[in-house]
């Protein structure tokens, strides 16, 4: 079955690559997408709830912004702390609520989304926290909005330091969208566990590991382009180069 | 202009609770720049951030324009406080904003749209002179012209009331001087009004017509500079003119005398040597413009005790000048 000989073998090869690189880029793109959707608002209200933050009294009540911080917070640690392939299994009836089915990379996205929105809370909380208070009561001294703030101010200030975070986030995307494949979610993880570890072809583990570090790769370089295009402070540029001489390394790590 | 009328504002609670504005009230009018000095810590930076309430205190009442800021609802202040242009030590501008762009912050947040934006963030450019500089990003401008740039935003929604909190604090003497003056001149041209806060004295010698003097959380004193400078005992108008102490070994009478307004320039020692027949040894003195007005004081030393030269005091102090005996003689 392994015949390299074979020309079959081959164009097998390519055709399974192109599938599972597809399903992969498919899957990580849209949990990304739903990432950022739902992870920065809610960076956001973590941030603005504290004591002092933009939300620290929603309604007018200080009580009501406190048991908010503390449930998004308990969510966020929650989520951090499941081992992932855990999580996957635990959420299957949500995901058959969602999708419909578990099966597949469509339904591998909702775990996907799930792991990565707490982890990019995170960095967009501390990305917030990292903008200089000053900066709110300037943009309050103007008469500004709560939502103004949010927009004009902290959201623009944080960006560099968001994308970095990006960066991290879809990493660890990646390496999760891995390890869907031994769910039926197909993907390279997909790839690897069949042919590589069943069928003992280490052609096309190369080939996996190759393809995922060009992904990993070109992702983390484009967040970081566009980190470095925003940052406009020299801690910014300090920061991305912390993060660029630490992104092979982070690749692995985050496993 | 601004009214502060017994406010009260203190932070933290139990034993570690710091009392930090003691019943203060202040009166600033209109078109005046108004000087608050004190150490740090003794609560200038709290008051000056409750004039537009970033700071809400806790007891007292406050007036701006004639509006109470203190009894608004939430949206209500935010469209008052659209009218108090305030500048900060740290500047507080965005990074992720070029100069122009910074000033226009301040148009968005008030509504004006993009092409009337533009146009207005480039007059006001123009008037703190940094128009060479729209481009730029803060982290590419100097101390002085960061300020500037916070000082062309505080003024984008044509407020009527600027406060300044340690808006030169961060900067060289001579960024300092340039600063005040761009105060000064906005002042003048703008009709604006201006509560500042500060701890160099030379500010309050540059550009104020009234201070105050804050310490503890209270107010100290304050009043018209003018006035103040020939109030007996008043330490702003120490301050304003440093004599140092008496130096050791002198055995005769020392005399403080302040002149301002028209006696600033005649001929008085000379008259109070000839009239007196005294020999009159100038120990220290000082000569400022302040509030626009030539002031000076003049440390004398005058042979025999306070009683012997009874008359040549009651002379000087019957030509308008104010006389403070100084040392044990005090």
């Amino acid at each position: 079955m392994n015949d390299t000989s074979d020309p079959k073998f081959w164009s097998d090869l390519v055709d399974v690559l192109i599938l599972g690189t597809g399903q992969t880029l498919y899957m990580v793109s849209i949990a990304l997408l739903v990432t950022i959707i739902v992870g920065l608002p809610l960076g956001i209200l973590l941030v603005g709830t504290e004591r002092g933050g933009l939300f620290a009294s929603p309604f007018g009540s200080r009580t009501a912004g406190r048991v908010i911080n503390r449930v998004l917070d308990f969510i966020v640690n929650l989520g951090r702390s499941i081992p992932f392939i855990i999580l996957m299994i635990a959420v299957i009836p949500f995901t058959r609520l969602v999708v419909g089915t578990f099966i597949g990379s469509t339904a591998a996205i909702v775990p996907l989304s799930l792991v990565a929105i707490p982890f990019f809370a995170r960095m967009v909380e501390i990305a917030l926290k990292e903008v200089d208070p000053g900066l709110t009561e300037a943009a309050n001294s103007l008469g500004a909005t709560r939502w103004q703030i949010v927009r004009k101010v902290l959201v623009p200030e944080a960006l560099p330091s968001m994308l970095l975070g990006l960066a991290t986030t879809v990493t660890s995307i990646i390496n999760f969208s891995a390890m869907v494949g031994t769910v039926a979610g197909g993907g390279l993880g997909d790839v690897a566990f069949r042919y590589g570890y069943q069928r003992y072809s280490t052609i096309h583990i190369v080939a996996v590991i190759i393809i995922i570090f060009i992904i990993v790769q070109s992702l983390a370089a484009i967040a970081t382009h566009f980190a470095k295009k925003y940052a406009r402070t020299s801690s910014d540029s300090g920061r991305i180069k912390a993060v660029e001489s630490l992104e092979l390394k982070a690749a692995t790590e985050s496993r | 202009m601004i009214s502060i009328s017994h406010v009260s504002k203190s932070f933290g609670t139990g034993p570690g609770r710091t009392l930090a504005l003691d019943d203060v009230s202040l009166e600033v009018g209109r078109g005046e720049i108004f000087g608050v000095v004190g150490q740090s810590g003794a609560g200038k930076s709290t008051l000056i951030r409750t004039v537009n309430l970033l700071e809400r205190p806790d007891a007292g009442t406050i007036t701006v324009d004639g509006r109470v800021v203190t009894s608004l609802a939430d949206r209500d202040l935010r469209i008052a406080r659209q009218g108090i242009g305030m500048v900060f030590q740290h500047f507080n501008l965005l990074s992720s904003r070029t100069v122009r762009g910074n000033v226009e912050l301040a148009l968005e947040v008030i509504g004006v749209d993009g092409k009337e934006r533009r146009s207005r963030a480039g007059e006001i450019l123009e008037l703190v002179g940094l128009s060479s500089k729209a481009d730029a990003y803060p982290a590419q401008l100097s101390g002085g012209q960061k300020q500037r740039v916070g000082i062309a935003r505080s003024l984008a929604g044509r407020p009527s009331v600027l406060l300044s909190d340690e808006a030169t604090s961060a900067l060289d003497p001579e960024t300092t001087r340039s600063i005040l003056e761009l105060l000064k001149t906005i002042n003048r041209e703008l009709d604006l009004t201006v509560l500042l806060i500060t701890h160099e004295m030379d500010v309050v010698k540059t550009i104020c017509d009234s201070a105050a003097l804050i310490e503890g959380g209270r107010i100290a004193e304050q009043g018209r500079l003018v006035e103040l400078i020939s109030t007996p005992g008043s330490r702003l108008a120490r301050d304003l003119f440093p004599l140092g102490d008496v130096p050791a070994g002198t055995t005769g009478t020392v005399i403080d005398i302040t002149f301002s307004g028209g006696s600033a320039d005649r001929p008085v020692i000379a008259q109070l040597a000839r009239d007196h027949a005294i020999d009159v040894s100038i120990l220290g003195a000082t000569i400022e413009t302040i509030a626009g007005n030539q002031a000076g004081r003049t440390r004398l030393e005058l042979p025999g005790t306070p009683t012997t030269n009874a008359a040549a005091i009651a002379d000087l102090r019957a030509q308008g000048l104010l006389v403070e005996l100084v040392g044990d003689a005090a």
